[in-house]
């Protein structure tokens, strides 16, 4: 009778000792450190990657116009507010300020952060921010993005708090979160050189599947309908399967340039943001990301 | 007395439930009529941006009369066709949020930017395939600028 006591102790303290191993902040394997520091970055390059993986999408002001000049995206001031079943959640300051954003931070931490969904002071960042996605980017993208960063304005705009219920709130949990998203991954990448371009463009950078395919109760993507499109988290109407039924590749193409549907309808919303970003793509991206799309298996 | 108040309240009785319905009718008609409208918009946009997008030769007749009927059909903006009550929240068959009533100045606003994006295209589309092209961003950015707030996504 006298070992129960002890028993549950040894439980407690194992439960306690599992959670805080399994939910520990991951850090940035050797390899990829070296790779990082390897490789001479190169701004030019990566404000193809800021565009194509729509960093401006989530981190610009929020109410921009469609038209808006192209320079008020590139002020990260945070701000946009994204309402999901699981609270909303606030896009932060990650201008170059070195206090209200991110201007402080070395290549390494981007890395972490972008890679990995972990923040310098080793706390998880909700997957709010695509890192599912963006962890199969290139040492070399990430690189040469963070170069191209430290070209963009300061911002003073201080962050907003996410506005979540109580749970949600301890960050260290997510580490289970991303332990059960572990097992989800976009289909494998083929082998011709502009289908691999474009499942990279389309998965990892641009990660349209993070809208287009619906999520599960604890919010990870179905894999079973990739991009097969979703209920619209911020409220109304769905988010369209992608390719959409009987669209050609031109279609495709010229709806991600201008915006501009078969019929001559006009994107709206979030896509428009992500257009005005596509748009600034080179016209052999653009088409990677058409060819990868239409060669999907379809799931839908 | 009671029979005057009698009165009115079956007046009111019979009143109210035809009232409503005629309200929702009148909704409708106006969502019917502006959504042709818009359908007119993309028929004539349809025509210059398929020239534009290098699907359909360019034709300077073509592409100017088009852009005149945009321009015409672009003139008018009325009010009538946007009564209040007539948002996605309240009617069937609509995506205009309710956002447009909350602010009728903005909203409106939009609408002139369509508007002198209709004007620039009537003054391009007719001159050559690079004018037309040009021109084609204002109108395109005016109608994404205004779904951007004012429409919900497609159910």
């Amino acid at each position: 009778m006298r070992r129960w006591p002890l028993a549950l102790g040894l439980v407690v303290v194992a439960a306690a000792a599992g959670f805080w191993l399994f939910t520990r902040p991951a850090v940035l394997s050797p390899q990829m450190q070296q790779a990082l520091a390897a490789h001479p970055a190169d701004p030019q390059r990566g404000e193809t990657v800021f565009w194509a993986a729509g960093c401006a999408g989530c981190h610009a002001a929020p109410g921009l116009a469609f038209d808006a000049p192209l320079e008020d995206r590139l002020v990260l001031s945070g701000g946009r507010r994204f309402e999901t079943g699981f609270g909303t959640f606030v896009a932060p300051n990650v201008s170059t300020d070195t206090d209200a954003g991110i201007g402080g931070w070395t290549t390494e931490e981007f890395a972490r952060a972008m890679l990995l969904g972990v923040s310098p002071t080793g706390a998880h960042y909700y997957p709010a921010f695509p890192y599912s996605a963006y962890g199969n980017a290139t040492p070399q993208d990430v690189a040469d993005l963070w170069a191209f960063w430290q070209t963009l304005p300061a911002d003073p705009t201080p962050t907003q708090a996410h506005e979540l219920p109580l749970p949600l709130t301890l960050r260290r949990g997510l580490g289970l979160w991303k332990l059960a998203n572990s097992q989800v991954a976009p289909p494998p990448a083929p082998d011709d050189p502009q289908l691999a371009r474009g499942h990279y463009l389309a998965e990892t950078l641009a990660h349209c599947t993070e809208c287009h395919t619906p999520r599960d109760v604890i919010g990870r993507l179905d894999s079973t309908q990739w991009m097969a499109g979703a209920p619209n988290p911020s409220g109304d109407g769905r988010i369209p399967a992608i390719p959409p039924q009987g669209w050609s590749a031109e279609d495709i193409d010229a709806y991600l340039f201008s915006g501009f549907t078969p019929e001559f309808d006009v994107a709206g919303g979030s896509m428009a943001d992500v257009v005005v970003q596509m748009a600034q793509l080179t016209s052999e991206d653009r088409q990677a990301i058409v060819a990868y799309l239409l060669a999907l298996p379809t799931t839908h | 007395m009671f029979q005057r108040f009698t009165a009115l309240a079956l007046v009111a009785g019979l009143a109210l439930p035809i009232a409503l319905p005629q309200a929702a009718l009148a909704n409708e008609a106006a969502i019917g009529a502006r959504k042709a409208q818009f359908q007119l918009f993309a028929f004539n946009l349809g025509v210059l941006g398929g020239m534009a997008q290098g699907r359909v030769e360019y034709d300077a007749d073509m592409a100017q009369t088009a852009a005149d009927h945009l321009y015409h059909l672009t003139r008018h903006y009325n009010p009538a066709l946007w009564p209040e009550g007539s948002d996605n929240a309240n009617a069937a068959d609509t995506r205009a949020l309710p956002a447009i009533w909350d602010d009728l100045e903005a909203f409106a606003e939009r609408y002139a930017a369509l508007q002198s994006g209709a004007e620039a295209m009537q003054a391009a589309a007719g001159t050559d395939l690079a004018s037309l092209q040009g021109a084609l961003g204002g109108v395109g950015g005016a109608c994404a600028a205004c779904h951007d707030n004012f429409r919900a996504p497609a159910p």
